[in-house]
């Protein structure tokens, strides 16, 4: 085991599945000579080529519909959009194109999208959205949100290796901020499972990417205080893994569902829905939502601090709850 | 058309306004007192700054990022644009937004946007108003030359032709996007080359003479507002830094900065302010002035409050 970054993690992903087959490769702004806005991408242009470390034109639904394309030949593309908020860009070959193909004709469309998302660096409405609800509510996408260098690097190799277009959805604040260890030997993790990051059985915390972190902290600042939280961290977003949901709500009858992005329509209305439906007998309190407000970014610190969840936020209603 | 000392000497405040100002942004930003990126026009001030001063008061602008001089030039005070990068409230976004993404209708300025090329089909829109209403104004367009590869460059550009738009698009080739060259950009050698598609005249013009920019715009600006259509104006020039300050640009070839370097739009319109025998004092007069002004901005914006963490709730909506 080799302790890495987030963004290591993705690199090495990458790097392996374009080492091993041919039919993967790269398209993005800036991704080859420069190697990415983050530099993921670095020495990809040395190792694999101009052919397969495109640098595009500024034209996201040009790439995309091109990488649909490819994919239809039986390519393998992974497109890179600089920001996740520039892919609204490129939202009609998304949802229309990719995400209706299979069901239209069987044919497959293996593609992923990876799309950089998130706050917290102080980067306004236009450079720390986080769009992933946009696609889980389109049907034909798989919409990818990890948030440990473990997670990170399987989920992306299923991604690439999955027949479907997948949205993966990488956390800007993780890159640098998240460490961990990965097996140095090959691995792939299943999309479509949730994974228990911490237990316990007085409360149920349901999040995803960088607030897993937040959720992990308030979780131990809960533990002194005699409370134990479980962490559901969902890696998946769609196909939205129900059952690990529901056997831990079940377990401890109250549950906090946390994302970054805005509360209404969000992730979390989908799963209080399902848990509503599916464990209403078991519960002993609401089910509480702590989320983003209904605002765009802001970018100023004590705005942008006031919009994002964080470790104290989740703490305090933890223990609202917890004194249901 | 002969500009006299008066407007020589407002195109240099301009100018150098916009320079003091970025250069001082980015000291900031290399010593950690700004919030979030950098970005800056340095070596492209002629194009904004030469433009904006040809048109009317009225007329609107709808920017791009490296178009600090026309908001100047419409109105924008230096210590509104500290404190937006400082993330002030007193800053045209009151915090909610920051660098060079702000603007104001008062001002007759569209806020510009992240997304390259989104503001393009957006001042076509105000053209349209303004053509609808039968108001003798215009609206002008910037963007870069990166920009132009996106659908709703062509989109923009399409409809204010097919409806006979009183528009002038304004384009920043500065040689490069973020760090790819206009040769792995389009394969066509001139970013007008692609805007004469849509059968509206396009010129290609050297983008650090201000000179030479206000003309081209007093001149197209002259065809939109009689009904005559859409000018497009490419401004040949170079981005003499990073993408933003984080970038060392180490992807541009030196000799190329060099070369430009040579031809620096401020340095040479002094050469031109001397040879009209504009008075030393004079310009010396605007250079005091204009380094006094940076200064009082920055104290300006590091004197005012930052916003309550409440006020980012605020202003979703119109009420
Ligand atoms: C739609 C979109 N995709 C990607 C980006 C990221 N990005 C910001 S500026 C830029 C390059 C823009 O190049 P150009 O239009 O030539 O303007 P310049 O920066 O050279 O002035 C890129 C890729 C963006 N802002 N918008
Ligand atoms: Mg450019």
């Amino acid at each position: 085991m080799e302790e890495i970054t987030y963004l290591e993690a993705i690199r090495q992903a990458l790097w392996e599945e374009m080492d091993q087959d041919e039919r993967v490769f790269l398209l993005g702004e800036d991704i080859g000579a420069y190697g990415g806005a983050f530099k993921i991408t670095k020495g990809f242009l040395e190792k694999f080529g101009e052919e397969r470390v495109i640098d595009t034109p500024l034209a996201e639904s040009g790439f995309v519909g091109a990488a649909i394309g490819a994919a239809l030949m039986g390519m393998r593309p992974v497109v890179e959009m600089q920001f996740a908020d520039f892919i609204s860009c490129a939202f009609d070959q998304i949802v229309n194109m990719a995400a209706k193909h299979h069901y239209r004709l069987r044919e497959p469309v293996p593609m992923v999208i990876r799309a950089p998302y998130g706050g917290r660096l102080h980067a306004g409405p236009f450079h720390s959205q986080c769009p992933e609800a946009w696609f889980v509510h389109s049907p034909g996408l798989k919409v990818v949100a990890p948030s440990t260098p473990y997670d990170a690097k399987g989920l992306l190799k299923a991604s690439i290796r999955d027949p479907n277009p997948v949205i993966y959805c990488e956390h800007k604040y993780l890159y640098r901020h998240a460490k961990g260890e990965v097996p140095s030997g090959e691995y792939v993790l299943p999309l479509g499972e949730a994974e228990v990051k911490r237990q316990g059985s007085d409360i149920t915390l349901i999040t995803y990417g960088a607030m897993v972190q937040q959720g992990l902290e308030a979780a131990d600042q809960m533990s002194a205080q005699g409370i134990e939280v479980e962490l559901v961290d969902l890696r998946t977003l769609y196909p939205l893994d129900t059952e690990t949901i529901l056997a831990s709500v079940k377990k401890t009858g109250k549950t906090l569902i946390v994302h970054e992005a805005p509360q209404v329509c969000g992730i979390g209305a989908e799963i209080a829905a399902v848990i509503a439906q599916e464990a209403f007998r078991h519960l002993d309190a609401p089910v509480m939502r702590l989320t983003a407000p209904h605002t765009p970014v802001p970018f100023s610190s004590p705005l942008e601090d006031f919009y994002l969840p964080n470790a104290a936020k989740i703490a305090s209603k933890l223990k609202d709850l917890a004194s249901y | 058309m002969s500009v006299g000392t008066e407007d020589l000497l407002k195109f240099y405040y301009y100018l150098l306004l916009t320079r003091g100002l970025e250069d001082r942004v980015a000291k900031l930003y290399r010593q950690g007192r700004i919030l979030g990126g950098c970005y800056v026009g340095s070596g492209e001030e002629a194009i904004s700054v030469g433009s904006a001063c040809a048109l009317e008061s009225r007329d609107v602008i709808a920017p791009s990022h490296r178009d600090l001089g026309a908001h100047l030039v419409k109105g924008v005070q230096p210590k509104e644009y500290m404190a937006q990068y400082l993330g002030r409230r007193t800053g045209l976004t009151r915090g909610k937004d920051g660098n060079v993404h702000f603007g104001d209708l008062s001002r007759h300025i569209i806020g510009f946007i992240s997304p390259m090329a989104d503001g393009i089909p957006v001042a076509a829109g105000a053209a349209l108003a303004f053509k609808i209403r039968r108001e003798p104004r215009i609206a002008v367009a910037y963007f870069g030359d990166g920009a132009s590869s996106r659908g709703d460059f062509h989109e923009g550009l399409n409809l204010a032709a097919v409806l006979t738009l009183p528009i002038v698009f304004i384009c920043h080739n500065n040689q490069y996007a973020y760090s790819v060259p206009l040769s792995r950009q389009m394969a066509v050698p001139h970013v007008a080359d692609r805007a004469k598609a849509y059968g509206f005249p396009t010129r290609i013009i050297d983008g650090n003479d201000v000179l030479a920019v206000y003309e081209a715009t007093r001149e197209a600006a002259v065809r939109a507002r009689s009904g005559g259509g859409p000018t497009f104006i490419e401004c040949e020039t170079m981005r003499m830094r990073g993408h933003a300050e984080h970038d060392d640009a180490s992807y541009v070839p030196r000799e190329l900065l060099e070369e430009w370097r040579r031809k620096d739009p401020i340095q040479r319109f002094e050469r031109t302010l001397r040879e009209r025998e504009v008075p030393e004092e004079s310009m010396r007069a605007v250079q005091v002035r204009v380094l006094k002004e940076i200064e009082d901005a920055v104290d300006f914006a590091e004197k005012s409050p930052l916003p309550d963490a409440h006020e980012a709730l605020e202003g979703v909506f119109a009420t």
